[in-house]
């Protein structure tokens, strides 16, 4: 089970964000990209997850079970800066449409709607509709479905913005959890998540393409 | 894929989902029309059917915009971009849902606005079947303005600019059925079924078309 990245760049507009970055994660590793603000993480997130096209180099994914051809982004959960989550649906209608939506990935198997609102600390509120809660409860909520559905490799976009230091830690231990189960993530942070052993690419933007320090 | 139907299907009835909104403006539109045109009643049933569709295409081109835009806008687009379920069959359930949430409703409404025109009986039945066959065909053809038009604010115009072309044939044939059924020399069967083989058609293209145009929206 293996995400690989080869030689990826990708464009915004006329600018080259980053180029030539390559790599490999297996199971239960993680890579976290740090850097300042526009220096190309969430660039180089949508792009691995199929969201952006790459202007050169290619996403893979293989694993036993992997048929040929099949597109990277069909492993992969992404949690971006929204929470894709309607705000006239009750929360547990939104999960359990996510979670039918999704269908787990070969491999593991997604919990309970009332499960996941429980893991992340928010079991009691599903019946509410999405835009009653505040913003830290929301993305609370949009963590909840990472779990809901089995994927192997979460991507997560500033995962811990609109949160508290109770939430943070909660967070940690979920993505601990998903590591040991075997799992792989990519995030892009500014907080220190407080993993063990993960991997960290600095990104230093369009100003690191033109002195060429990669 | 029934969770995205019925999941679109309750955001349509929610608040802010616009089902309503298509029905309230194709009623004014069409109940305003006696009063400019006056109590000329033989004149309304002979108008009736034209102004009946005028106002459904008016209606349908109204929630176009938002189909795909909601979903850009909260982020719910990407993930489903990225699933297994091929796109062009998540775009077809969303253009299902989208016509069962604004379309038939028209559809349903309309006996009640024949009636406002002096329509005969067969006439309001005539209308009824050609934009039951007609406007999914208004849906598919939307869809692919919608997809173009999903990363513009405030697309809403230009989506109905775009579509508006592509949707005259199906107001022209869905609009002479309706005639022929009431007048007497031409017959309904010819104009019928080429708006039954428009709506085929666009239930394949549509789809198609706007499932590439969101593949390659930049953001």
């Amino acid at each position: 089970m293996r995400l690989t990245a080869e030689n990826l760049s990708a464009r915004r507009g006329e600018d080259l964000i980053f180029k030539d970055i390559s790599f490999t994660l297996g199971a239960g590793e993680s890579l976290v990209l740090t850097g300042r603000n526009g220096s190309g993480k969430s660039t180089l997130l949508r792009t691995v997850a199929g969201l952006l096209r790459p202007e050169t180099g290619r996403v893979a994914w293989t694993s036993d079970g992997a048929e040929a051809g099949m597109r990277a982004a069909e492993a992969c959960h992404y949690l971006g800066h929204r929470n894709a989550m309607k705000a006239e649906l009750s929360v547990s209608e939104n999960l359990a449409f996510w979670k039918d939506c999704f269908g787990d990935f070969s491999g593991g198997r997604g919990i309970s709607v009332g499960e996941a609102a429980e893991s992340v600390g928010l079991g009691g509120i599903t019946h509410l509709p999405f835009g009653y809660l505040s913003a830290g409860q929301q993305r609370r909520m949009a963590f909840a479905k990472l779990l809901v559905a089995w994927r192997p490799v979460w991507i997560l976009d500033e995962p811990t913005a609109a949160l508290d230091v109770n939430a943070e830690s909660v967070f940690t231990t979920l993505i601990e959890n998903h590591l040991a189960a075997g799992g792989i993530l990519l995030a892009a942070t500014h907080q220190p998540l407080g993993l063990q052993n993960a991997q960290e690419l600095k990104m230093t933007g369009f100003a690191g393409v033109m002195e060429n320090v990669w | 894929m029934t969770a995205l139907l019925l999941r679109d299907l309750k955001l349509s009835i929610r608040s802010g989902g616009g089902a309503l909104i298509g029905v309230l403006f194709f009623m004014t539109v069409v109940a305003v029309i006696p009063f400019g045109v006056g109590p000329d009643l033989n004149l309304l049933s002979r108008i009736g059917p034209a102004i009946v569709w005028i106002g459904a295409l008016l209606s349908a081109l109204l929630g176009l915009d938002r189909m795909f835009q909601t979903d850009r806008e909260d982020g719910s687009l990407d993930l489903l971009l990225m699933q297994e379920h091929p796109l062009v069959l998540t775009v077809l359930i969303k253009c299902l849902a989208h016509w069962l949430g604004n379309g038939l409703p028209l559809v349903i409404a309309s006996p009640l606005l024949g009636l406002f025109m002096n329509m005969s009986e067969v006439a309001i039945g005539a209308t009824m079947l050609t934009l039951l066959v007609g406007t999914p065909a208004l849906t598919f053809i939307g869809a692919v303005g919608a997809a173009v038009a999903v990363a513009l604010p405030r697309g809403g115009l230009l989506v109905s600019i775009l579509v508006l072309p592509l949707a005259i044939p199906v107001l022209i044939f869905g609009v002479s059925a309706s005639y022929a059924a009431v007048e007497d020399p031409a017959p309904f069967m010819p104009p019928f079924l080429i708006l039954v083989a428009i709506t085929m058609f666009f239930a394949v293209i549509g789809p198609i078309g706007a499932a590439l145009a969101l593949r390659n929206t930049a953001d």
